[in-house]
């Protein structure tokens, strides 16, 4: 069973390399089904090994490829165990279905194989990050996963703002990787290998608190970065830039979710760690509190998903920040469906739309793009955590979790409540303004339903958004039991009573409800709201993060970088460069007086050379 | 009057600085060489004196390795300056200064 699962990283891996070589003689559309069959075999390949762990009979699994670096415990080995599996199913799950709609979605495109090529290059890289047995070959898959985003965001990029957002992601990720980088030092200096099993074996008793905390921290910093949390998460609605279905696999689903699952895996660690934890749960809720406020702000439907994305990360960093991993990866999971989901239909809308993305002027899409809005709809629903919707359950879980830490980490509860009722808010906007109320097109514009590989994604995504939740109920913890292998050493018991976990539940819902009820009233009126005054100004702006980056940190690293330039470069660099080369070509001019080319010259040098000897030999005294 | 190691000596450095000032003043390359030679013998006969006068057998032999080898030197620039002579109608070693730096 786990003897094929190398084929799970190996097929993509291939896809990728036959559609960069062929792909232009594969030509559209075989080109995108192979990207789609190939993704979906890995999918199939690994189905056993996960059913294997619902029985609770199988056991975590290391499964040897081949020698990379042995004497650091950085072998090219396949961890199997809940945690991976779960994360595989997602990616190519999800990843299948999306390479199924870029097969409509990117139809004509001039580059179409390459697309598929990428799309099947990140779908191994991820894989390669999420089965690694150590942290070296996960920082290969994280270091791939960084690169392959950066050329999916930049596919377009002819134009400028696409090239630009590329960059943009590739640079404020290279910030977070130099934490994890730092992180992995310090691991291989306490425990001298790089091996999960080892690691994590040891950790209790080969380091100290304060070095968990140090590594744990850096860990984080590079979550931040792969997983858009403050103070890193401007990178992602930049990298809306790229075509919609990356948005939806990468930048929603999978790649983001890669510092979570990292914190998950490194759980041991940070279970030492109580302060790091609690960092990570203030900083997630914030970036989740943030994130909402500027998404009710924007207009374009896809900077509404890409906050609304950072937030509901705020929400999983959390999860894990409380220790509560089980849930920040139910929430993973579920949040992978819908927002995937709600992406896609994006990318659907807009495709309709003719590349229109403001949703000032949608609307009223209801009657032509009917399937679009039924799935959109159910997305909408359980985003906002309506029962008894995938999205419910998740966020229910980490605000109990939350809850159950007490302390101080109420304030935390009830931030994170807040956050609830605003993403019921605003996806209540951008649901009511994009498909209800009258139409406010553009003249020629011809909304029409999208064609069967763009819809079947959608309509199966739907019924995971619906039923999702539903394996990890407080009454039946499915998924708990599931992943329970992966986290044995890590005892959270909840404190809470049933009665306690009800309340709470009907507590969140009604905020859910309260929140779309807000929005409903609002949004679903004949003359949309006027948005203005100091807080939709500000919160469209995303409260000027990114120019006070540009201003802090932007401006002065390009000062410094043309002073290296105009300064640096051509006065000391190649001053000593040239100042050297000088000094040599000095040097030997003088020298070349030396040889006058007259034999004479040269017998005259010895003759001196000779006598002055013979004196030399003489005035010592030695020698004769 | 008894002729001792010392004459020997000195008729050797005497011959040895004539060669020498041949070389760093003749122009001509067939002079330059024969200075050489005698250079050359000077020392030879350096080696026979000295042999002769500690009863040695080695400066002998030494002596007559100069002679071998000189007898090949002069046969490789004997053709060298015959080579020059041809393709400049001179041996004028001043005019040769290709080399120069």
């Amino acid at each position: 069973m786990t003897d094929l699962l190398w084929l799970v990283i190996a097929l993509p891996l291939a896809g990728a390399v036959i559609n960069i070589l062929f792909g232009k003689r594969i030509g559209e559309p075989i080109a995108g089904w192979l990207g789609f069959g190939l993704v979906a075999v890995s999918w199939l390949i690994a189905v056993p090994g996960t059913v294997a762990f619902m029985g609770g009979e199988a056991h975590a699994e290391t499964v040897y490829l081949f020698s990379w670096i042995p004497i650091v415990g950085a072998d090219f080995a396949i961890l199997w165990d809940p945690l991976s599996s779960v994360m595989t199913m997602v990616v190519t799950g999800v990843g299948a279905l999306i390479h199924l709609y870029s097969i409509g979605y990117m139809h004509g495109d001039e580059r179409y194989p390459r697309f598929f090529a990428f799309l099947n290059l990140f779908i191994a890289s991820m894989m390669i990050l999420v089965l690694a047995a150590n942290y070296a070959v996960m920082f290969i898959g994280w270091e791939l996963v960084g690169l392959s985003s950066y050329l999916l965001i930049s596919f377009w990029f002819t134009k400028p703002s696409a090239a630009a957002a590329g960059k943009k992601a590739f640079i404020v990720n290279r910030i977070g990787d130099w934490g994890f980088l730092v992180a992995l030092m310090i691991i291989f200096a306490s425990f001298g290998t790089f091996d999960f099993h080892a690691i994590f074996a040891a950790a209790p008793t080969a380091i100290t608190v304060g070095t968990a905390t140090a590594i744990t921290l850096l860990l984080f910093v590079g979550a931040t970065g792969k997983s858009a949390q403050i103070p890193l998460y401007i990178w992602l609605p930049d990298a809306m830039e790229g075509p919609t279905p990356v948005s939806a696999l990468i930048h929603a689903a999978t790649m983001v979710t890669a510092g979570v699952f990292m914190i998950a895996r490194s759980a041991v660690l940070f279970e030492m760690a109580p302060v790091s934890g609690a960092v990570v749960a203030v900083v997630g809720t914030l970036t989740a509190l943030v994130a909402a406020l500027i998404a009710i702000a924007q207009t374009d439907i896809k900077k509404v998903l890409a906050y609304s994305t950072i937030s509901q990360l705020g929400y999983m960093v959390l999860a894990v920040g409380v220790g509560a991993y089980t849930a920040g990866v139910f929430h993973l999971a579920t949040h992978a469906f819908f927002k995937a989901l709600l992406f896609l239909g994006a990318g659907s809308v807009i495709h309709a739309m003719a590349n229109e993305q403001e949703m000032t002027k949608m609307g009223g899409l209801r009657k032509k793009m009917p399937i679009t809005f039924i799935t959109m709809g159910a997305a909408w629903l359980a985003i906002s955590g309506v029962f008894p919707l995938s999205g419910f359950w998740s966020k229910d879980e980490i605000l109990a979790a939350t809850f159950d830490k007490g302390g101080a980490f109420l304030v935390l509860w009830v931030i994170g409540l807040l956050v609830a009722l605003l993403t019921a808010f605003y996806m209540t906007r951008l649901f009511v303004m994009t498909f209800l109320g009258e139409p406010r097109w553009d003249d020629g514009v011809h909304p029409h339903e999208s064609p069967y590989t763009m819809t079947i994604p959608l309509m199966v995504l739907g019924v995971f958004t619906v039923t999702a939740g539903l394996v990890n109920t407080p009454a039946r913890l499915a998924f708990e039991h599931f992943l329970h292998p992966s986290f044995e050493t890590i005892q959270h018991e909840m404190h809470l009573s049933d009665g306690m976990i009800l309340a709470l539940a009907v507590l969140a819902l009604s905020i859910a409800i309260a929140g779309i009820a807000w929005g409903w009233r609002s949004y679903n009126v004949e003359e949309l709201p006027a948005e203005d005054g100091p807080f939709w100004e500000r919160a469209l702006a995303a409260f000027g993060v990114d120019d006070f980056y540009g201003k802090v940190i932007v401006a002065p690293g390009k000062a410094a970088s043309d002073w290296s330039a105009e300064t640096m470069d051509p006065k000391v660099i190649d001053g000593a460069a040239h100042g050297i080369g000088h000094g040599v070509t000095a040097f030997g001019a003088l020298l070349a007086r030396f040889q006058g080319g007259q034999v004479r010259g040269y017998a005259g040098g010895l003759a001196v050379a000779g006598v002055l000897l013979i004196v030399v030999f003489l005035a010592v005294g030695g020698g004769f | 009057m008894t002729v001792t190691i010392t004459w020997y000596l000195l008729l050797a450095a005497g011959l040895f600085s004539i060669g020498v000032a041949g070389v760093l003043i003749r122009r001509n390359a067939l002079v330059m060489f024969m200075s050489i030679e005698l250079m050359l013998n000077a020392v030879n006969l350096t080696f026979v004196a000295v042999s002769k006068e500690l009863g040695l057998i080695e400066g002998q032999v030494a002596a007559l390795f100069v002679m071998v080898v000189a007898a090949a030197e002069v046969t490789i620039g004997l053709a060298i300056i015959v080579a020059v002579f041809r393709t400049r109608a001179s041996a004028n070693v001043d005019e040769l200064a290709e080399m120069k730096g």
